[in-house]
């Protein structure tokens, strides 16, 4: 698809503000960034920070309003909704803290949903969803509904719902934070997993800094600008169910 | 398609997981296609009765009444004058070529006795050829004819409902001898049953006997030869115009009425009566009509209530479809297809509560009820369309929210 060296992501300049009746909220300002395939990066800060609208930009729920955002060297950054819906049905699965997942539906057909709306057939959705379900360790409770589900159950549903469509992009928004210290590290290794053996460009926005010590970059973001941006050795988590 | 039945799993999946909140939207719904379906077979079976009653007046049948009307309707109906005769009813027989039979009759009210048994009921003196041009076969006996009416003979044909009165259960009422005003009567027929008529007279409680018995030895009218109605038969329904036009163009001309007069008479065709009973009709069944769709209204209101708290209840969810790739437009179609479900389920149930309750209205209250499929098709079609459009709102609603905003609702 693209030239090797080519960053999947690539930010020019991007710039976010908000309208907060008369004045202007600038939740980010004039951002680069380049994010290369198979990175795994924390993006830290505190609230007001940013890091919230630079995921939501990234994951093409929102649109900058200065700037250039290329996506695997495509220019994303004025798409219109339908075409931002394509991109991330294709492109981008999302985790999220509170795990999203949709009540009274199972397991495998929460994991279904971004297939749906990608165009996929039924047996290959089954299938697919099956397969991302095994990937998570879930293969087994494929079935259950997200209320029989602990809560690192459903997160692992949400992480095998993020990546059934194949995407090039995993973003998580704070992915632990709804878990206790022995769970999150087991989600974390499954990011690592997910990243080191299958190479996915994972994501994922966090204020703890042992959660960011798993990855290799640590990016921290302060009133909308990025503070610094540090690649390291990550830690190896351990302790992921099988 | 997998997407179409996906949005039908999810929205049946969301109507299913609020049980008793789904049942009572859908109450206003089924209540209301309920309505509009009992009140169109109720219209229809008034419909269909009047058409049976103005049926059993007899077919391709004209009537002449004494009494002028202006263009606006009658103005004295029936026997308001005596301005027909026998005289006018022989005349036209003779001189209408679009008429094909004639009769005519003259009644009165009397109190008739058989033995222990009286009762009070309209005698009719009417010309032989009466039973033939009111279609109205004897069941039992035989009508009177030329002879009885020459000879002013003391026979009688008997409606129905007066051999029910007046004799007992097996008891054979021809031959039998009954007083009517105190003058003995020979019963030689009784006439087959023919139920009521437009305005809700019974037909069959009557008795008839030969006209010039009624007006020399009962009826005893001081002017001998009019008549309270003439009958004119035609062929075929084509020609009632051409003979109703005959017939008022002889009657003013025997009755010397000048062209700019109002004439006094009436000629009337069972298709305007048949008319004048349907537009009556018809104004009823609108409002009624207008009234059950109201409701239908009103349950969509509560749809469209209903749907905006589930929009707000699963905003995350709709952020999260959002998110995973779903275009606004299948947001749109999940809630309006919610809606619809919500609408077409109550329809579903409001159509076969209708049908029972038409049943039993007739079965209890003995009004005639016809269920017509159209109108069963057409309020779910109804129901349907009012899904839609009290849906769209919410749906649109549902579909406009800003997916980031949505996934942090609370």
């Amino acid at each position: 698809m693209s030239a090797a060296g080519e960053p999947l992501i690539e930010l020019r300049g991007v710039s976010r503000t908000f309208q907060a009746g008369e004045s202007e909220v600038r939740a980010l300002e004039d951002v680069d960034l380049d994010v290369q395939r198979g990175e795994f990066t924390a993006i830290m800060g505190s609230s007001g920070s940013g890091k919230s609208t630079l995921l939501h930009l990234l994951g093409c729920l929102d649109r900058p309003t200065r700037g250039v955002y290329r996506l695997a060297g495509r220019d994303v950054s004025r798409l219109s909704e339908d075409e931002r819906a394509a991109v991330r049905s294709r492109e981008i699965g999302f985790v999220f803290q509170s795990f999203n997942l949709i009540p009274r539906t199972s397991a495998r057909e929460n994991v279904e949903l971004p297939l749906v709306y990608g165009g996929v057939s039924a047996a290959e959705q089954r299938e697919r969803a099956e397969t991302a379900l095994r990937e998570v360790g879930l293969a087994d409770r494929a079935e259950h509904l997200p209320s029989q589900l602990s809560g690192g159950q459903q997160q692992r549903v949400a992480i095998a719902r993020a990546i059934v469509g194949r995407p090039s992009l995993l973003l998580a928004d704070e992915p632990t934070g709804n878990l206790d210290s022995r769970t999150s590290v087991e989600i974390i290794a499954l990011f690592q997993r997910l990243n080191r053996e299958r190479g996915m460009t994972v994501l994922l926005v966090t204020h703890e800094s042992d959660v960011a010590g798993f990855t290799s970059r640590v990016i921290t973001m302060r009133d909308g600008r990025i503070l610094s941006d540090v690649r390291q050795t990550p830690v190896a988590a351990r302790g992921e169910a099988a | 398609m997998r997407l179409a039945a996906m949005t039908l799993r999810t929205a049946l999946r969301a109507l299913r997981r609020n049980k008793l909140r789904s049942a009572l939207t859908m109450l206003g719904v089924v209540i209301g296609v309920a309505a509009v379906i009992v009140m169109v077979s109720i219209g229809q079976g008034a419909t269909s009765a009047v058409e049976r009653q103005i049926r059993s007046l007899g077919t391709n049948l004209l009537m002449v009444f004494p009494g002028a009307t202006t263009r606006g309707g009658v103005r004295s109906g029936w026997g308001g004058a005596s301005t027909l005769t026998v005289a006018d009813a022989e005349a036209i027989a003779a001189e209408c070529p679009a008429v094909s039979k004639v009769a005519w009759i003259k009644r009165s009210v009397a109190q008739v006795v058989n033995g222990e048994l009286n009762w009070s009921t309209g005698i009719q003196g009417s010309s032989p050829s009466y039973a033939e041009v009111r279609e109205w076969p004897v069941a039992h006996g035989s009508f009177f004819g030329e002879r009885e009416e020459a000879s002013a003979a003391r026979v009688a044909v008997l409606g129905h409902t007066v051999v029910d009165k007046l004799f007992g259960v097996g008891e054979d009422p021809l031959g039998a001898v009954i007083r009517i005003k105190d003058v003995p009567f020979r019963v030689v027929g009784v006439l087959e049953k023919k139920g009521q008529n437009t305005w809700g007279q019974d037909q069959d409680d009557t008795i008839l006997i030969p006209f010039s018995t009624a007006e020399r030895r009962v009826l005893g009218t001081e002017i001998l030869g009019t008549v309270d109605v003439i009958f004119g038969k035609t062929e075929r329904p084509d020609d009632l115009a051409q003979a109703s036009s005959q017939i008022e163009a002889l009657l003013r001309q025997r009755h010397r009425t000048a062209p700019a007069e109002d004439a006094d008479f009436t000629v009337r065709s069972l298709d305007d009566m048949a008319r004048m009973s349907q537009s009556a009709n018809d104004i009823m069944s609108m409002l009624l009509l207008a009234v059950a769709s109201i409701s239908l209204l009103v349950g969509g209101i509560g749809i469209m209530n209903i749907l905006l708290v589930s929009v707000t209840e699963r905003t995350r969810e709709i952020g999260l479809r959002m998110a995973v790739g779903a275009r606004r437009r299948h947001i749109l179609a999940q809630f309006l297809v919610e809606s619809v479900a919500i609408s077409l389920v109550g329809g579903l149930a409001g159509a076969a509560l209708g049908i029972g309750v038409s049943i039993a209205i007739s079965a209890l209250a003995g009004w005639p009820t016809v269920i017509a499929p159209e109108a069963v098709l057409g309020a779910l079609l109804f129901a349907a369309a009012v899904g839609i459009f009290f849906g769209f709102y919410p749906a649109r609603r549902a579909a406009g929210l800003d997916p980031i905003a949505a996934l942090r609702f609370e």
